[in-house]
């Protein structure tokens, strides 16, 4: 099994195999940081550029963090969209990167399909940071990569992601990427933030958080953005809590050694409980740690792919 | 001018036509449609092998000028649409300025006569600005020379005031275009609501946006005992709704757009803006709906809905990008492969369909190869193979749903009021 492709646009398109395999090469990166030099020359002399239309903390940091791992130079621009804009910005500024030479743009954007957009007008790697509601791969990668170490397999599993499903793009990556694998995914949520033909991803739906947890081997707790201007759609705060919110006393019901995984910020006291988040079966630092290595992982299979486009000339 | 064109496959609907036959022009009106006709014409054209048709009827087509002369002009679009056959198009009112008083259509039609290589015929708003809120002079525009009345690319909300568009239309004696759409329904949607929505994390179109309007605009119509035409229709449930009405005694008619039966959804899932239309491509069994309507007649024309857009407003976010593609250059070889090639219709019905129909709906005395009409004819060479490329489409937008795709049927000769005004 080789990686050939140039950019990460989402899990959609990947097969099984290709999945494997960069949780395979995560896998061989997680050690890195763990030394006491954290740094292999794996990407020296590479520039990665993380391209961030949206605000993001960890997921920028994390990539930045990778990239430095294996050497690359790192060069960050946070800019802002504005619909108004009409997005002229950003093929220029794709164009413009590739102009100075960069290896790989990593791109946080917010409408849907444009990492695929910039893949189309660049020659360089794009690596898919999250657009819109569409995808955030890397984000399902760690997820299920936490999932395997933890649990020892994915194929048979029972997964539920719980909360607003239909503008998340983690939500779509995991399905997409837990399903390839075997695993039997469950979505939870208000019925208004189930998008429809869900089931035909594969996902079975249900309303009923308990049912989501009862045989559940993990839950994936998204985060509520109660700042999105969706309008009828969005529950109130307490209410979501008090209905979905993963809380101790939920726990109690489902298997004990059930995984709970958030990709982060958490929003403590609305979709779970401060304690859960703190508690024995939460994973979420685990994740974090574990983003570096997948996210060196597909930077490394990029580069790589790259490289042997160039040497085929 | 006399102008012979020898020994084609005539194909005339309107006639019952289809053998091979010579036709003669004489000036610009067609004089004589017989087997070897012996006249000693200026110009002989050899069609031999080839199909000879009536010039196209386009009902729907954005010229954009007045106002986004960018996009296209009535030259740059009238150009375009001879090449693809089509001999008259039905300039949609949403211009800038719209075309909503007997003014801006008299600016129009300056414009026309100046620059237009084809038959452009006119439609007039049926609210001011399109904005669904007063009714234009309906009776003003109609003795100003509009075909038809619409909002296209809006419909009208306000159910009273749609109600009183169709009753000064029937008075009038035009018909009413339905661009069918609830947007409260269709709710900023840009793909078809479902799979294809969930999957590209986009806001989704509903069917019922659409369907639910066709109902109502039918509705009304009959009430008002209009005739209503619905455009572009895009889904089996408007179908459905458009047969019973037809049924049961209603005036309306409708028409598709080649991409609604060349296409499905997954088209979009590479999220080029190519093929992000309103409405949007929808399921495959739509698809197969659309083919049926148009075999069984439910469908009576095809028209391009030819919506060009410059590069800066389509090359970019799927969700920002315009709706919209060309047609006028494409519509006749996808029809050709997707419908007759395909067998769904025939040569007869296709011309029906691409040039008959539409003239009858818009009262318009084309659409047939009969002696004393004009000359608007057009030579296909059936065989001709050619893929569609933006460095050859001359359009003025290269925004076309069909660039890469091989297509098989190429327009030789398209003849104007008896001239000559495109050869290949």
């Amino acid at each position: 099994m080789s990686w050939n492709r140039k950019d990460l646009l989402g899990l959609e398109e990947l097969t099984r195999e290709e999945i494997e395999l960069i949780l395979a090469t995560a896998e061989s990166f997680k050690e890195i940081s763990t030394r006491e030099i954290k740094k292999v020359p794996a990407l020296r002399g590479k520039t990665v550029v993380n391209l961030f239309y949206e605000p993001s903390t960890r997921t920028r940091v994390s990539f930045e963090v990778a990239a430095k791992r294996l050497s690359a130079d790192v060069i960050n621009i946070a800019t802002e969209t504005s619909s108004v804009k009409k997005g002229e910005t950003l093929i220029d500024t794709g164009r413009n990167i590739e102009a100075l030479k960069a290896d790989i743009i990593v791109v946080r954007h917010n409408a849907s399909g444009a990492a695929a957009m910039l893949a189309r007008h660049v020659s360089i790697s794009v690596v898919n940071a999250g657009d819109g509601w569409h995808e955030h791969p890397t984000q399902a990668l760690l997820d299920i990569f936490t999932l395997k170490e933890k649990l020892g397999r994915i194929e048979g599993l029972k997964v539920s992601i719980v909360g607003d499903i239909a503008h998340s793009r983690v939500a779509r990556s995991n399905i997409w990427g837990l399903t390839k694998l075997g695993a039997k995914v469950t979505v939870c949520a208000p019925k208004l933030l189930i998008p429809p033909a869900i089931e035909e991803m594969g996902a079975v739906v249900t309303n009923d958080i308990d049912a989501a947890l009862k045989c559940a081997d993990a839950v994936n707790v998204l985060r509520m953005q109660f700042e999105r201007d969706e309008g009828a759609a969005f529950p109130e705060q307490l209410e979501y809590f008090k209905n979905y919110g993963i809380t101790n006393e939920r726990l109690a019901k489902a298997k004990r050694d059930i995984v709970v995984m958030h990709p982060g910020p958490i929003n403590r006291g609305i979709e779970m409980a401060s304690d859960v988040a703190d508690g024995a079966n939460s994973v979420i630092l685990e994740q974090v740690t574990n983003g570096i290595a997948v996210r060196m992982a597909v930077l490394f299979l990029v580069a790589q792919a790259q490289d042997k486009l160039v040497v085929r000339g | 001018m006399k102008i012979l064109i020898r020994n084609g496959r005539v194909i005339d609907p309107a006639n019952n036509i289809d053998g091979v036959l010579d036709i003669l022009a004489e000036f610009s009106k067609i004089s004589k449609v017989a087997k070897n006709i012996r006249n000693g014409a200026d110009k002989t054209i050899d069609a031999e092998g080839k199909i000879v048709i009536p010039g196209l009827v386009d009902m729907h087509v954005h010229l954009r000028e007045p106002g986004r002369e960018d996009k296209e002009t009535i030259c740059s679009g009238t150009k375009a649409a001879l090449k693809g056959g089509v001999t008259s198009v039905l300039a949609m009112p949403n211009t800038s300025p719209a075309m909503d008083n007997r003014d801006a259509i008299k600016l129009l039609k300056g414009i026309i006569a100046k620059s237009a290589k084809a038959n452009v015929v006119i439609s007039g708003a049926i609210t001011r600005e399109r904005l669904g809120r007063e009714l234009t002079d309906i009776s003003a525009l109609k003795q100003e020379g509009v075909l038809a009345i619409t909002d296209d690319g809006a419909s009208v909300d306000d159910d009273k005031l749609m109600l009183e568009a169709f009753k000064i239309a029937k008075v009038a004696g035009i018909p009413v275009i339905c661009h069918s759409e609830d947007k409260a329904l269709s709710a900023k949607g840009v793909v078809n609501l479902g799979l294809t929505s969930m999957r590209l994390g986009l806001r989704g179109i509903s069917r019922e946006s659409e369907y639910k309007r066709v109902a109502r605009d039918i509705e009304l119509a009959k009430k008002a005992g209009a005739w209503v035409h619905i455009a572009h229709v895009s889904c089996k449930e408007s179908l459905d709704i458009i047969a019973k009405a037809k049924k049961n005694g209603v005036t309306v008619t409708c028409d598709t757009a080649p991409h609604y039966f060349a296409l499905d959804e997954s088209a979009v899932l590479g999220f080029d803006p190519n093929f992000k239309m309103n409405p949007p491509l929808r399921s495959k069994e739509d698809v197969q709906a659309i083919k049926e309507g148009l075999k069984s007649g439910v469908i009576d024309a095809i028209a391009s809905d030819h919506a060009p857009h410059t590069e800066n407003e389509k090359d970019i976010e799927f969700e920002r990008a315009e709706f919209g593609v060309i047609g006028l250059e494409t519509e006749l070889a996808v029809s050709i492969a997707e419908l007759v090639e395909a067998g769904i219709l025939d040569w007869q019905g296709l011309v029906k369909k691409m040039s008959l129909n539409p003239a009858k709906i818009l009262g318009l005395d084309k659409g047939t190869l009969s002696a004393g009409q004009d000359a608007d004819i057009i030579i296909v060479n059936p065989d001709a193979e050619w893929v569609v490329q933006k460095e050859t489409l001359i359009c003025k937008s290269k925004n076309s749903c069909f660039l890469g795709r091989k297509l098989k049927g190429a327009v030789e000769y398209t003849v104007l009021g008896g001239k000559v005004v495109y050869k290949k």
